[in-house]
């Protein structure tokens, strides 16, 4: 069967030539055809009753029926969920978030759950504590993180689309790495609540998928206030499905420091190619300065952690989850985390508890959030020349397995130009923009808060042109 | 070494109240007090994996209320920080709490005392979450050998406001009184209901020593959770006298956590300064800021009414009443209103009196408060108008007041229909005075020879043969009259 998008999918629905058993039953199939180990969970029995309990409504819901997956960061009903950690091996939420709940509601059917860095701590999906990912378009790299899983799985044509999140990169880098889209909205624009927090003030819930229509059309449904999320924002203009063809008077500023150091000649090639193809569509390309976004991993390694520090500390062994023998209580609180947590998220967890510490705090986290400021008035200057800037996402294509592992410092380098954004709230894009010795690159556009209408529109209108169609091998 | 310089002792309290909301102050779940343990819980009170907290704007209206009361500025951008530490009664393994932005600071409360007023320095109300409660069972229902320990997860959660003082309490006793006033304060705004038994209440005190006429303090400790006003006051006497003995003995104080136990009388160290722990305060990033509008802060001062104390201090001013009955009457809201009727209506002393003794004990036995008996304030007021009139004597008052009770007819009618008006007509009691002094000739004789015990004689024999309807006072002047 071939391998439709999510707009495709529906519009075949409504025409009569599909039903959602139909894709959910493809759906169900290739997700366990698995070779590129995106899956952690699947959920065929539940997926099957609901498609065909859409199928069988008076009225369709606005989604369809079309299937989807979710990253394992998510909390779904029932459906083991783990963040990639041994801690939460077997865990069988209660509830299920907000954003998979509004999914659900508007007719997309969840038929599994993916892999992912630990607690979503890492680059390359290699923290996931229990399977590698593989990149479809060369099984020998990573497929990027922490949302690998999620990336994969779109970019082998598993399901159309599906959720990730983003803390300083997490949906774009692996989109980037697995030629897909990757849309990391405004901070605020979709509920946390039910995604297992990481760095609760960075973290922020978006779509996957194969086209910038599809990736409006998912961020469409779960966007919006959530009373059980106080960081919520009212989202009172409705995200519109992109159409745009030109670019005329559009202010595109390209990002000086991303693409001076680091940035691989391939990526710099196809970044650059991008930048001429959009002012061929009419775009005005100014250079732009972000000069405090060069500290900005400095200030997320101290932000990040600190913030997952005390994040993850209930998970204590003593109402969920795994839980190690022990004779007393302090004994059982360093043996199950001891055991639970993998080798990052312990990084991490020390990390911040250091830079959290009575006497640090000042030289550490409130230094780092004053850092965190300058980048978001660095943000609001260029932003008072420009409509949208334009960057790599990623300083390099995807790497090998295993390169980095060892390598905390390059492995944190992998999300240089996509941090910046994260800590500044705003919202941003990666999408396909060539390939470089066979492996895609990812162009990133971001803008300011709110600004998912124009962002959508301007890759909609770079992606009609750059007319990416190369598809991993033996991807069908 | 000893020293000859006299000490004071200088004491600071730190109250925790629990807020009378219905539900919890970051989730949902109600409140309860004595239900099956865990029936009280949600994901986001037992800290499953991907919740967040949602703040109870009833529990900031109700510390809104608290620091008003307690003359605090209200900040106009509070903020809930993170208090990191593992403990099983903690499911975050941090407390949702104010740190460096609590919602109210610089206020003062005045304690009434007998001979004048105590000002208390309010450093800052803040608001919190209870953690839940552990539970240790063993065999024998001892916490010593516990075989194992259980959480109640019900009371996690729940919503408290932290009041702390500046130092400025200067003995035991004066620290218990400043928590009974402020009880009164907070049951009587509807902030809590202060139970102390219950918990709803509780009390930690900052206990230090120094030299009188110093103005730098002593290092203090901390005592826990005093859970009666007894305690307090016991624990707090007893950490006075330790500090005493240990700088009269030349020794140094050392900044420890304390335990008092009230049934051995004895303090016991919790933890040492050394042992104290690293909170790693975080401004929490799941919550906004609380930035209450100027207008709510003010509707909210609008609606507080006269607190307590200012009452107390009107009464006890204008209707010149004591400190003890001011103290006994402003107990509750209810009991404050129905004095203030009735002492609309007549002498507020005689009032004040009536309520206290007579009312009370006749309604001891139902348990009926004042303000739901038949006994209105009207009915009140008209009786101790007849008893102040010298229209009925005291002991009528009693049995009239009995019959109010029981039916809330006018005393009025009453006395009429038990012929309980006091004869005071001098022509009528001279004469039945005349016929007894001449029907007792010997007695009479002995009275006016100056054996003047004998004039309850003749006054008993009146108020028997006028079935006790006579004004004893001015039966007795008839009788000095006639045998002086």
């Amino acid at each position: 069967m071939e391998s439709r998008t999510a707009e495709e999918s529906i519009a075949a629905i409504l025409a009569g030539e599909t039903s959602s058993a139909e894709l959910v039953e493809d759906a169900i199939r290739r997700s366990e055809d698995d070779p590129w180990g995106a899956f952690l969970a699947r959920d065929g029995e539940r997926a099957r009753a609901r498609a065909k309990e859409i199928d069988a409504a008076a009225e369709r819901p606005p989604l369809a029926g079309v299937p989807i997956a979710i990253k394992d960061v998510l909390s779904t009903r029932d459906l083991e969920t783990t963040a990639g950690s041994q801690i939460l091996k077997g865990f069988r939420p209660v509830y299920t978030a907000t954003c998979v709940e509004r999914l659900e509601q508007a007719g997309a059917v969840v038929v599994g759950k993916t892999n992912m860095d630990e607690f979503a701590m890492g680059s390359s999906t290699e923290n996931s504590s229990y399977q590698l990912t593989k990149n479809p378009w060369d099984l020998g790299t990573v497929p990027g993180g922490s949302s690998g899983g999620s990336a994969a799985t779109v970019a082998a044509r598993q399901v159309p689309w599906s959720l990730g999140s983003d803390t300083g990169g997490s949906i774009r880098q692996p989109a980037a790495l697995c030629g897909v889209v990757g849309m990391k909205p405004t901070y605020g624009a979709v509920s946390r609540y039910g995604l297992i927090a990481f760095a609760s003030s960075l973290d922020q819930v978006g779509p996957f998928a194969r086209t910038v229509r599809d990736s409006a059309l998912l961020l469409s449904h779960i966007v919006g206030q959530d009373p059980r999320d106080s960081t919520s924002l009212d989202w009172w203009k409705p995200i519109e499905m992109p159409t745009a063809e030109r670019l005329d008077g559009v202010k595109i500023g390209v990002i000086q420091e991303m693409l001076d150091n680091g940035i691989e000649p391939g990526v710099k090639a196809a970044t650059e190619a991008a930048i001429a193809t959009a002012e061929g569509l009419g775009a005005e390309i100014t250079e732009v300065s972000l000069p405090s976004s060069r500290h900005g991993i400095a200030a997320y390694y101290l932000i990040a952690p600190a913030e997952a520090s005390t994040n993850l500390s209930r998970f204590d062994g003593m109402r969920y989850g795994a839980r190690a023998e022990a004779e007393d209580l302090l004994e059982h609180f360093e043996r199950t985390r001891g055991e639970g947590f993998g080798p990052e998220v312990k990084r991490r967890i020390m990390l911040g508890t250091f830079a959290l510490a009575s006497g640090y705090y000042d030289a550490y986290y409130a230094r780092a959030q004053k850092v965190r400021t300058l980048i978001v008035r660095d943000f609001v200057a260029a932003f008072e020349n420009v409509d949208l800037l334009l960057s790599p996402t990623s300083p390099t294509t995807a790497f090998k397995i295993g390169e980095r592992v060892d390598d905390p410092y390059a492995m944190y380098t992998s999300d240089v130009c996509t941090i910046p954004m994260s800590l500044a709230g705003l919202p941003a894009i990666s999408i396909p923009c060539g390939l470089a010795d066979g492996l895609p690159v990812g162009l990133q556009l971001s803008g300011p808060a709110f600004s998912e209408n124009d962002l959508f529109s301007a890759a909609h209108a770079l992606e009609q042109a750059i007319a990416f169609d190369a598809t991993p091998a033996g991807v069908a | 070494m000893s020293t000859a310089v006299a000490l004071e002792p200088v004491i600071g309290i730190e109250i925790h109240v629990q807020l009378a909301t219905r539900t919890k102050m970051f989730c949902r779940c109600s409140l309860s007090f004595g239900d099956p343990p865990n029936t009280h819980t949600c994901p986001v009170c037992l800290a499953h994996p991907g919740v967040l907290p949602v703040v109870n704007a009833e529990a900031i209206r109700l510390g809104i209320v608290a620091a008003l009361a307690l003359g605090c500025e209200i900040a106009p951008r509070s903020v809930f920080h993170r208090k990191n530490y593992f403990y099983p009664d903690l499911p975050k393994a941090y407390q949702i709490t104010q740190f460096d932005e609590p919602l109210g600071v610089g206020g003062h409360f005045s304690v009434l005392q007998p001979d004048g007023e105590l000002d208390v320095g309010i450093t800052r109300v803040h608001l919190e979450e209870d953690a839940a409660k552990l539970l240790h069972l063993s065999s024998g229902g001892r916490r010593a050998g516990a075989e194992q320990s259980v959480v109640d997860f019900n009371r996690g959660g729940t919503p408290l406001a932290e009041i702390v003082t500046e130092p400025d309490l200067r003995s035991a006793s004066d620290a218990a009184e400043f928590l009974r006033q402020l009880q009164q304060t907070m049951r009587q705004l509807g902030v809590s209901d202060c139970n102390m038994e219950e918990g709803s209440m509780r009390a930690d005190a900052n206990v230090s020593v120094r030299p009188v006429g110093s103005t730098e303090l002593g290092t203090k400790t901390e005592l826990k959770n005093m859970n009666s006003f007894r305690f307090l006051e016991r624990g707090v006497e007893a950490e006075i006298a330790r500090q005493v003995a240990l700088v009269e003995a030349g020794e140094r104080i050392a900044q420890e956590t304390l335990h008092f136990d009230p049934s051995t009388g004895e303090l016991h160290s919790l933890r040492s300064k050394e042992e104290a722990h690293d909170y790693r305060y975080l401004p929490e990033p799941d919550l906004v800021p609380v930035v209450p509008a100027r207008e709510w802060v003010e509707e909210i001062r609008s609606t507080l009414g006269e607190l307590p104390v200012d009452r107390r201090r009107r009464w006890m001013a204008d209707f010149g009443i004591s400190f003890e009955d001011a103290e006994v009457l402003s107990e509750t809201v209810e009991l404050g209103a129905y004095f203030e009727d009735v002492a609309s209506r007549v002498d507020p002393k005689s009032a004040a009196n009536w309520i206290r003794g007579e009312l009370r004990s006749q309604l001891k036995d139902s348990g009926t408060p004042p303000w739901e008996s038949r006994a209105t304030p009207e009915r009140l007021a008209e009786l101790i108008q007849l008893v102040g009139d010298g229209q009925i004597g005291s002991s009528a008052g009693q049995e009239v007041l009995a019959e109010v009770v029981a039916s809330g007819r006018p005393p009025a009618q009453i006395v009429d229909e038990k012929g309980l008006r006091q004869i005071q007509d001098s022509d009528a009691l001279g004469a039945i005075v005349y016929e007894l002094l001449a029907a007792n000739p010997k007695e009479a004789e002995q009275l006016k020879a100056g054996k003047h015990k004998l004039i309850g004689f003749f006054v008993g024999q009146v108020m028997k043969e006028t079935k006790g309807s006579a004004d004893p006072k001015k039966v007795q002047e008839l009788i000095r009259e006639r045998t002086s």
